[in-house]
């Protein structure tokens, strides 16, 4: 993992392998560039934001969103974040906010978990992939105040 | 806790991170409370109260002569209201001839077997949940009350081992949720501080009583973790360690829940 993490900080185009973990650069608390290297689909990035079965940010999350009674309340409202975070600060959340808080409640969406006992349709897989994850970001960042 | 960003330590302040405490005596609060009005007034009511319909099968199938010495409970144990007060408040317990925490249906099963020497019921079956109800329901009222017995020390410490272990491909632990965050609303769900108290529970979403176990499978499932096999000593000492963090609270049996 870290030469790939080299390797993306020397330019090399990160691979978007489905369901792995893939490269991608940290600077401070951001990751500056696109993990597809392309900007993402913010419509589908709703869709994906409130699918309770696929992103599960919905269960945590409140935010400006259809079907608020259906939100959890156990992290931030992300109504805003647009404002409160830069793009590239929103990307480092959604991929990994364990990077910045080890003790989150928040999966980290592009990492996988050597967790024992974790179920076998998900071992060795990550909770999103990068194009869904930019999609995400790409709608986060429409939230604005 | 290490910030590794000053910039960060707003997230601290609003959301601790670490690992509140145990809930305090004055906090804690059954299943039942974090529930609508509608689920408690349909709890409360035996006439409304789902869970019902398996406390009256447990009582036939208490008296329902079975084996090849034609045994029921009642032969043994006589009028259920008399003596089976009290167990449900009084297990997970420990069980001598095994030497391990026994839970309420597990020792309902070993009767079952050993002294009944009748075919087994399976956990999950509609028969051992149904006698695992009506026995529940005696305790109704009684403080749950975890038995003084150090041989249970083993099976609690590693329930709560296991309760506050992160688990599943979500790395969450029980504790996340129901230590750190019962005060709040997963999705549209309170999530509560996961106590014992009512199980057996008539569950609205499953159309039918189900067991404290397989309450814990859900939430195993939830997190994408492999959820242990029915009856497996984790469930066990995970219950012997929730009932000790229930200790005082009231048997509830038959729960409802949404
Ligand atoms: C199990 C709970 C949980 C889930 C699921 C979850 N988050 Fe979070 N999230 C948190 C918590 C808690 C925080 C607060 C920061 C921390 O503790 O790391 C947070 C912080 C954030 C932040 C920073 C917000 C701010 O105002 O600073 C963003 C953005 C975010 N999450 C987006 C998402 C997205 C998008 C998803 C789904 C793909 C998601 N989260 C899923 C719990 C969760
Ligand atoms: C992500 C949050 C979360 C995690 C992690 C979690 N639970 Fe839960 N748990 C819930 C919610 C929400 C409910 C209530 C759900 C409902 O009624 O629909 C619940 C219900 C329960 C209940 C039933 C309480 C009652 O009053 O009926 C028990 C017991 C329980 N959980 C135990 C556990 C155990 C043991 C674990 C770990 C193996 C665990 N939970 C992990 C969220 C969680
Ligand atoms: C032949 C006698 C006999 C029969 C039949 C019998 N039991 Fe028991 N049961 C016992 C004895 C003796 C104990 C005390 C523990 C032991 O020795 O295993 C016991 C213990 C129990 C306990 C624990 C009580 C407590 O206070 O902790 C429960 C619950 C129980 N039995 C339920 C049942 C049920 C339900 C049935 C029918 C399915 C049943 N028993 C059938 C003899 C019997």
């Amino acid at each position: 993992m870290k030469t790939l993490v080299l390797a993306a900080m020397l330019g090399v185009t990160p691979a978007a392998a489905q369901n792995g973990p893939v490269p991608y650069a940290v600077s401070g608390d951001t990751i500056p560039v696109s993990l597809t290297g392309r900007p993402g689909d913010p419509a589908n990035g709703l869709r994906l934001i409130m699918d309770r079965h696929r992103s599960l940010c919905v269960l945590c999350h409140m935010g400006p969103f259809p079907e608020p009674h259906l939100q959890g309340n156990l992290a931030p409202d992300l109504t805003g974040v647009g404002s409160r975070l830069s793009e590239a600060q929103i990307r480092l959340r959604v991929v990994d906010a364990k990077a910045l808080n080890p003790a989150s409640l928040m999966p980290s969406y592009l990492k996988t978990t050597d967790n024992p006992g974790t179920a076998p349709a998900w071992r060795g897989k990550t909770i999103l992939d990068p194009a869904e994850i930019e999609d995400i970001v790409a709608y986060l960042v429409t939230l604005k105040d | 806790m290490v910030w590794r960003k000053p910039g960060l330590a707003v997230f601290a302040i609003i959301f601790g991170g670490g690992a509140m405490a145990e809930i305090a005596g004055e906090e804690k609060k059954s299943g039942s409370g974090f529930m609508s009005r509608e689920t408690q007034a349909m709890q409360a009511d035996d006439t409304s109260n789902p869970g019902m319909f398996s406390v009256l099968d447990g009582e036939r199938l208490w008296r329902e002569p079975v084996g090849p010495a034609m045994k029921s409970c009642a032969s043994c144990h006589g009028d259920a209201e008399v003596s089976m007060r009290g167990a449900a408040a009084r297990h997970p317990a420990f069980d001598e001839t095994s030497g391990k925490a026994i839970d309420l249906a597990g020792r309902i099963k070993l009767c079952r077997r050993d002294k009944q020497t009748a075919e087994p019921f399976p956990r999950g079956s509609e028969e051992l949940l149904a006698l695992t109800t009506y026995v529940g329901t005696q305790s109704r009222g009684m403080p749950v009350a975890p038995p003084v017995d150090e041989r249970l020390t083993p099976s609690r410490e590693n329930g709560k081992r296991l309760f506050e272990a992160r688990i599943g491909q979500l790395d969450l632990s029980c504790a996340s949720c129901h230590d750190d965050n019962w005060d709040k609303r997963l999705g549209g769900s309170p999530i509560t501080q996961a106590h014992p108290t009512g199980y057996p529970i008539y569950r609205l979403e499953w159309q039918s009583v189900g067991s404290l176990q397989r309450r814990m499978r859900n939430c195993m499932v939830g997190v994408r973790a492999e959820p242990y096999e029915f009856g497996s000593q984790e469930f066990i000492d995970l219950e012997a360690y929730l009932n000790t963090r229930a200790s005082g609270l009231a048997v509830e049996t038959p729960g409802v829940r949404p």
